[in-house]
């Protein structure tokens, strides 16, 4: 073992490639050799890349390929063969499920809006808190509930604020009207997961608003509230967009929660296409499945590409 | 400004402390209240149910080699990517962030449809592929579909990990020490990612153990499928399992966080093996290396 450090030189000899850039000590020599060396390794490293790109095709291209062609195509139940038709899409965009996703949707922006304003304000007391050990506790904290989602986050508010329900009982909240298994109910649910989600993801960029910006700004005579107006806001606008359409992204895709929790009676449209997958209402609706499944990818990449132009922007001051 | 910055920190992290205990709170209160007084009959009894334990022993089965196959994907991809084929950097990422923009639901609707083929290949040798994939004691269709779920948990924490590192001089001083290209990458470099890979592998852990939709879908019965499918018949049991849910999430984030603050070369000194020692003086050499 103590050798080891003596044997380099013996050792690069199988291995030209990395020796002939090793003991070349000037800077533009190390270049020069640099550039041929990796073209050429380039060859022959295609092959670790490609497990990658194949478990892709067959896992994701292969559903996400199956669930565009159904969502256009129609099976003739007499002749068995399929063909091409708008039914499925026309189909999943009007009646019950045009309204599960507007449903969706409102749901969504409604707990985004929400989650943002909230999970920002946590995290800016945090930041601005003197004290280490509340950020410590609040940032691990954020990070245990915002993967406290599903069934479980179900369970937990149907045993809180449910009909039988320990707050439900202690305060009669049944008299008052308020019922877990609505809109309201599942916006407090919702926000259970993602305003932890969201102070996880803010608080680097609170973090990164300097204190010299502050400063700068207080001795060129501008009140705090100039400050946030001109400084602060403006160069957090790119990270709390960049967060809302998380947010958004992650209400819009959940599934388990709400089903669980209201089951069929509010009109979502996750909920909506596992009951048409599970032959639940009516027998052969796969392909609207495929169909509002189309739409839901539809809606979300619409929502991400609000975000692909502002990430540079935010780069820029806060990366 | 002031009067933001005043009710920011006493209004509103109490509010939230009170939204953020009060459920918990309430559940456990709701699995322990019996009409007679208190009663841990849940906890004690209901969790070593036969139910919960092959339930939640599939979840974790799922979760390990969710992590397996996932990692064994992007850690040589991401390594190569970084270091050989910059020009595929774009790709690789969009294609891992992809699975955010197609929900579980829609994935398993393709998933869905891609397996009720079964019958049309029935004469082909894939039927036997089939076959193996809907396993009911050990589903590896659903191993497949977390692993495209967690790509991008993976693909975060890794990408992070490689940036941190200085890869190429890493590299070249474990090639010309003369260790093959496998012994680089599994004594070399997933050393010095381990912080990121322990992260994303807990994170696709915690993914797996939650996760609901997709395997109720495909009907299988891991863990959160169990805690539903008894709601109905004993609630109580179901709240606790959901608590017992959280209680591992927290204890797998501890773990990473123990693990991430252990991250370091004055803490790996002291307890090292001999491979630990000759990677800290590989690393040494290649500081040597670049300063010279």
């Amino acid at each position: 073992m103590p050798d080891q450090t003596a044997l380099p030189a013996p050792a690069t000899g199988p291995v030209p490639v990395a020796g002939a850039a090793a003991p070349v000590p000037p800077a533009p020599d190390v270049r020069g050799g640099g550039a041929p060396r990796r073209r050429g390794a380039r060859r022959h490293r295609w092959p670790v890349v490609v497990p990658f790109f194949a478990f892709l095709a067959v896992c994701f291209g292969l559903p996400a390929g199956t669930m565009v062609y159904g969502a256009f195509t129609v099976l003739d139940p007499e002749s068995g063969a399929s063909r091409f038709s708008t039914e499925n899409v026309s189909g999943s965009l009007s009646g019950a499920y045009a309204t599960g996703l507007t449903g969706s949707v409102e749901l969504s922006l409604f707990t985004a809006l929400l989650a943002t304003v909230i999970g920002t304000l946590i995290a800016q007391a945090v930041v601005t808190s003197p004290r280490p050990v509340l950020r410590g506790i609040v940032v691990s904290a954020s990070g245990v509930l915002a993967n406290f989602s599903g069934a479980p986050l179900a369970f937990a508010f149907i045993a809180t604020l449910g009909t039988t329900g320990t707050v439900t009982q202690l305060f009669h909240l049944d008299r008052t009207g308020f019922s877990l298994y609505s809109f309201t109910g599942l916006v407090l649910a919702y926000l259970y997961f993602m305003v932890p989600l969201m102070v996880v993801t803010v608080l680097p960029a609170l973090d990164g608003l300097r204190s010299q910006w502050q400063e700068a700004a207080a001795s060129c005579g501008a009140t705090r509230g100039q400050y946030w107006r001109h400084v602060g806001i403006p160069v957090l606008t790119p990270s709390l967009l960049g967060g809302a359409v998380l947010m958004f992204g992650t209400a819009f895709a959940s599934h388990a929660t709400a089903a669980v929790m209201v089951g069929s009676s509010q009109p979502l449209i996750t909920i909506q296409i596992a009951n048409a997958l599970n032959g639940n209402v009516l027998v052969g609706q796969e392909n609207l499945a495929l169909a509002m499944s189309l739409n839901m990818v539809v809606i979300a990449l619409l929502v991400m590409a609000v975000q692909i132009p502002l990430q540079r922007r935010s780069a820029r001051w806060l990366g | 400004m002031a009067r933001m910055k005043f009710t920011s920190r006493a209004v509103v992290l109490p509010l939230a402390a009170l939204y953020f205990l009060v459920p918990i709170g309430a559940s456990i209160w709701f699995s322990v209240n019996e009409v007679e007084g208190v009663s841990f009959d849940a906890y004690t009894q209901g969790l070593g149910t036969e139910g919960l334990t092959t339930s939640l022993m599939l979840s974790v089965r799922l979760g390990l080699a969710t992590i397996v196959c996932g990692l064994l994907l992007m850690v040589p991809t991401l390594v190569a990517v970084a270091l050989y084929l910059p020009g595929l950097r774009r790709t690789v990422e969009v294609l891992c962030m992809m699975p955010l923009v197609v929900p579980p639901i829609a994935l398993v609707a393709g998933v869905t449809t891609v397996l009720s083929w079964e019958q049309d290949l029935a004469d082909t040798p894939f039927y036997m592929t089939f076959q193996m994939l809907r396993d009911e004691s050990f589903p590896l269709v659903l191993v497949l579909v977390y692993t495209v779920m967690s790509l991008p948990f993976l693909y975060r924490s890794l990408d992070a990990g490689l940036r941190a590192v200085d890869l190429r001089t890493l590299v070249e001083a474990a090639r010309s020490l003369g260790a093959s290209r496998l012994q680089t990458l599994w004594q070399v470099i997933v050393p010095n990612l381990r912080t990121a890979v322990v992260g994303g592998a807990v994170l696709s852990l915690a993914m797996v153990l939650g996760e609901y939709t997709v395997a109720s879908v495909l009907s299988y019965r891991p863990f959160s499928v169990w805690m539903v499918e008894i709601k109905d018949s004993e609630a109580q049991l179901s709240v606790a399992a959901a608590m017992l849910s959280l209680l591992i999430t927290w204890g797998l984030l501890l773990l990473l966080t123990t693990l991430a603050g252990g991250h370091g070369r004055r803490r790996r000194t002291p307890v090292d093996s001999g491979r630990d020692n000759r990677e800290d003086r590989e690393s040494r050499d290649d500081r040597k290396k670049t300063v010279s």
